[in-house]
């Protein structure tokens, strides 16, 4: 019997324009941060400062940018593909809002320096609760449509959905353990080296399964939609799901090469990556191929255009991944502008492409019209695809040729370029270029907007698209009963469960021991916990940004032991709530900062970097000259730590303050030594007594048993 | 690979014998995905592949579509 019902459009033209909306907002402030790097003064208060930018940059391109689009993408396939209404009209209104309010309190927050310091997970824990609430919210909203259907098979782009779904669930809860110790302040419950291995299972794993995953889905919906034929391949696509879930959950540990990690867990993180190869390729040739026959229309169709450079973006970075986890090529790539590129021929290319693509087919469908202008479309994509190369070329370039300066010995055996600003300085131009390839990008993205404009004011919304299908038959009984995947695809729930299985083994693997087990992370006598001024030094540190452009990760090569001292050793790293590792060298690595200049030098340096370095590109930090340091916390900070495992002493929280004003007194006389008078109870003093800590705790005794890096 | 995990897992009695299983899991649950597809009917496949066009009812192209296999 057929029955008649309506396909919720508005929801998916909500999702769609605020897609467009939040992306133009992320690559605009992505623009400002380009150029903050280039022209310091440009980083005009402390809220609009490269540190904090970038963040908010990350998180807008990421979850507000990319998120919306899977929503929207997500709510126009699903409907269809299920022949049925979305399960609830509020439930989809809920997850609409509470998306956005938690965008606009990231987009509030970051700047005020309201920060994790993790990398893509820098919002603080309350909004870490919203987003796990608003995700709850999606997920009943999905199954709940799922299981009223009426279709029994799940096509595959539904599972990619499934495996998003369950996957984001749980990278999300686990990375997000953190302390609270106000409502704008936590503590990753984690420490140094297990820190970082949960981060970057979670941070890579936030590139499979956010930004990947759910655009497969969209692309094995949407590509054959365009092109108006079916998937090359249905069969390769099964192997494409079921591979890629199984082996991207194993590689994040590529993302810590040579650093600190037990030597095993880097190597399943290589092992993994280089097989990701296989499904990844498998899925970019099955898009392509799909248009097989077709050619000449992609010649013709803008969207198409869009479609086929997308998915040849997701082949190049797929294949560029593996390769960057090989150690001797991630020797060189890693901290370097090198992996910027990679990840923008992912993000402009990829997932920038796609949207674009499905922005073009879906406008002009929901509002019944044909799209404005096809020129227009046209010319985004040129400037689109003008842009992607002038940003990723000169990084390409600028990060090859910096690594090599880095690393370049006189045959006497010295550091040909001995200051770590000259290298940045020979690669200053290539920013300059990102910063024009940015540009032309943007202008593409406001062309879009014209037309999209143009396009709505010419139609007119259908909110309620009608449509119909037969009712969904009681399951008949097969006979072909050895068929059990088949009956996986009519078996929404047992495939979630299939799903969370595959990519929990992985998770637990990989985890637990380094959780575990004491000897991957060799105990070391002397390092000893932060004093109550460092320990709100280092917060400072965090909530600046600083990890954004320095490392704390000296790797185990001599041009760094050269540059920066002593190797990083795991045992370092075990006070460190949140760790500091970094993954980009905009500045010079930092571990081995302590006691290597006098204060009065960071001092100078932090009022006006090129005082001490002339050409640096560091922003001012006069703030920290102004403002006192908030020591009502120290007592709360110190109770935290203890709380998990620091080991202070039971009577130090109570004695913490005074603690710290005697070594903010001790700090502030050594400056008046040299001429400078400061006072000792602004901010600044707690940041120079955690720089002058940082890395210097290896080095007071003979340290224990340490294995190899 | 497997030693070393044991090695750091060792003060679980029989802990080698997970990643074993995980591995047989892993591996079995491949064969077992590959062997369906050998064996799945032509007609389930171009009916799952139809499935994003079916509100157009391209029967055209699923009809092209079966030619090339």
């Amino acid at each position: 019997m057929t029955e008649r019902f309506q396909y919720d459009n508005r929801i998916v033209k909500n999702f769609l324009f605020v897609t467009i909306l939040w992306g133009t907002v992320g690559m605009l402030v992505g623009l400002i941060a380009a150029l903050q790097l280039v022209i310091p003064e440009f980083n005009l208060a402390s809220w609009f400062a490269f540190g904090r930018l970038r963040p908010l940059h990350t998180n807008a391109v990421i979850f507000a940018f990319v998120g919306n689009a899977i929503f929207a993408g997500s709510y126009y396939s699903m409907q269809r593909l299920l022949k049925t209404r979305m399960f609830s009209d509020v439930l989809s209104k809920i997850h609409f809002w509470g998306w956005q309010l938690i965008i606009v309190s990231a987009a509030i927050t970051l700047p005020l320096g309201m920060t994790t310091g993790k990398e893509y997970a820098e919002l603080e824990w309350p909004i870490d609760i919203a987003i796990t609430l608003i995700w709850v919210v999606f997920g009943i909203n999905m199954f709940g449509t799922i299981l009223k259907r009426r279709e029994r098979h799940l096509y595959v782009a539904i599972w990619f959905f499934i495996a998003t779904w369950v996957t984001v669930a749980m990278l999300h809860i686990v990375n997000s353990i953190e302390l609270p110790i106000s409502w704008t302040k936590s503590y990753s419950w984690y420490a140094g080296v297990q820190d970082a291995l949960v981060q970057w299972w979670y941070g890579h794993n936030a590139v499979a399964f956010f930004l990947t995953t759910p655009f497969l889905g969209l692309m094995y919906y949407f590509l054959p939609k365009a092109a108006n034929r079916p998937v090359y391949s249905y069969k390769l696509s099964i192997i494409h799901f079921w591979s890629l879930i199984f082996l991207y959950i194993w590689a994040g540990p590529h993302h810590l090469l040579y650093s600190a990690l037990p030597d095993w867990a880097q190597s399943l993180g290589t092992v993994f990556s280089l097989m990701l190869i296989a499904p990844s390729w498998g899925g970019m040739l099955n898009g392509l191929l799909t248009l097989r026959g077709a050619w000449d229309r992609v010649r013709e169709d803008p969207v198409l255009k869009f479609f086929v450079v997308a998915v040849t973006c997701y082949g190049m970075a797929t294949l560029e991944g593996p390769l960057l986890s090989l150690k001797s090529i991630n020797a060189i790539a890693h901290f370097t502008d090198w992996i910027i590129a990679h990840v923008h021929i992912g993000g402009i290319g990829w997932n920038g492409f796609m949207i674009f693509g499905m922005v073009y087919w879906l406008v002009p469908r929901l509002f019944g019209t044909q799209m404005y202008s096809k020129k227009l479309a046209n010319v985004h994509f040129w400037l689109g695809t003008l842009g992607i190369i002038f940003y990723a070329v000169p990084l390409y370039f600028a990060g090859f040729f910096q690594a090599m300066m880095w690393k370049q010995f006189t045959p006497d055996g010295f550091l040909v370029y001995k200051n770590f600003l000259d290298t940045l300085l020979e690669i200053k131009y290539a920013y300059w270029l990102r910063a024009l390839g940015g540009s032309i990008y943007l202008i593409g993205v406001f062309i879009m907007i014209y037309n999209v404009w143009k396009t709505v004011k010419a139609g007119k919304l259908v909110a309620n698209e009608d449509a119909e299908a037969p009712a969904l038959e009681k399951a008949v009984v097969i006979s072909d009963g050895g068929y059990w995947h088949r009956a996986i695809e009519r078996r929404p729930i047992q495939m979630l469960i299939l799903s969370l299985v595959v990519v929990g083994i992985g998770g637990v693997l990989e985890l637990v021991p380094t959780f575990l087990v004491k000897s991957n992370i060799p105990t070391i006598a002397s390092v000893k916990p932060y004093t109550p001024l460092e320990l709100q030094g280092r917060d400072i540190y965090v909530r600046e940004g600083c990890y954004t452009c320095h490392s704390q990760m000296v790797r185990p090569f001599r041009s760094e032991t050269e540059r920066y001292g002593e190797y990083a050793k795991a045992g370092e790293f075990v006070y460190d709530h949140p760790f500091q590792w970094g993954s980009k060298r905009t500045g010079p690595d930092l571990l081995r900062v302590g006691g290597k200049y006098p204060s009065s030098w960071h001092y100078y340096h932090m009022w006006d970097p090129t005082s001490m370095s002339p050409g640096s590109l560091m922003p001012s930090y006069e703030h920290l000259f102004e403002d006192a340091l908030d020591t009502t916390t120290t007592v709360k900070k110190i109770e935290a730590m203890r709380t998990m495992g620091v080991p202070y002493a039971a009577d130090f929280p109570a004695k913490a303050n005074a603690d710290l004003s005697a070594q903010s007194a001790v700090i502030a006389a050594d400056l008046k030594k040299v001429g400078i008078d400061a006072l000792s109870d602004r901010e600044i003093i707690a940041v120079i007594a955690y720089l002058q800590r940082v890395g210097t705790d290896i080095k007071a005794k003979p340290a224990t048993t340490e294995a190899k890096p | 690979m497997l030693k070393f995990i044991k090695h750091h897992l060792d003060t679980i009695a029989g802990v080698g014998i997970y990643p074993l299983i995980s591995f047989v899991l892993f591996f079995s649950f491949f064969l077992l995905v590959l062997l369906w597809l050998r064996r799945v009917s032509r007609a389930h496949i171009a009916h799952m592949s139809d499935l994003p066009l079916a509100d157009q009812h391209s029967i055209q192209v699923t009809a092209d579509h079966a030619l090339d296999h």
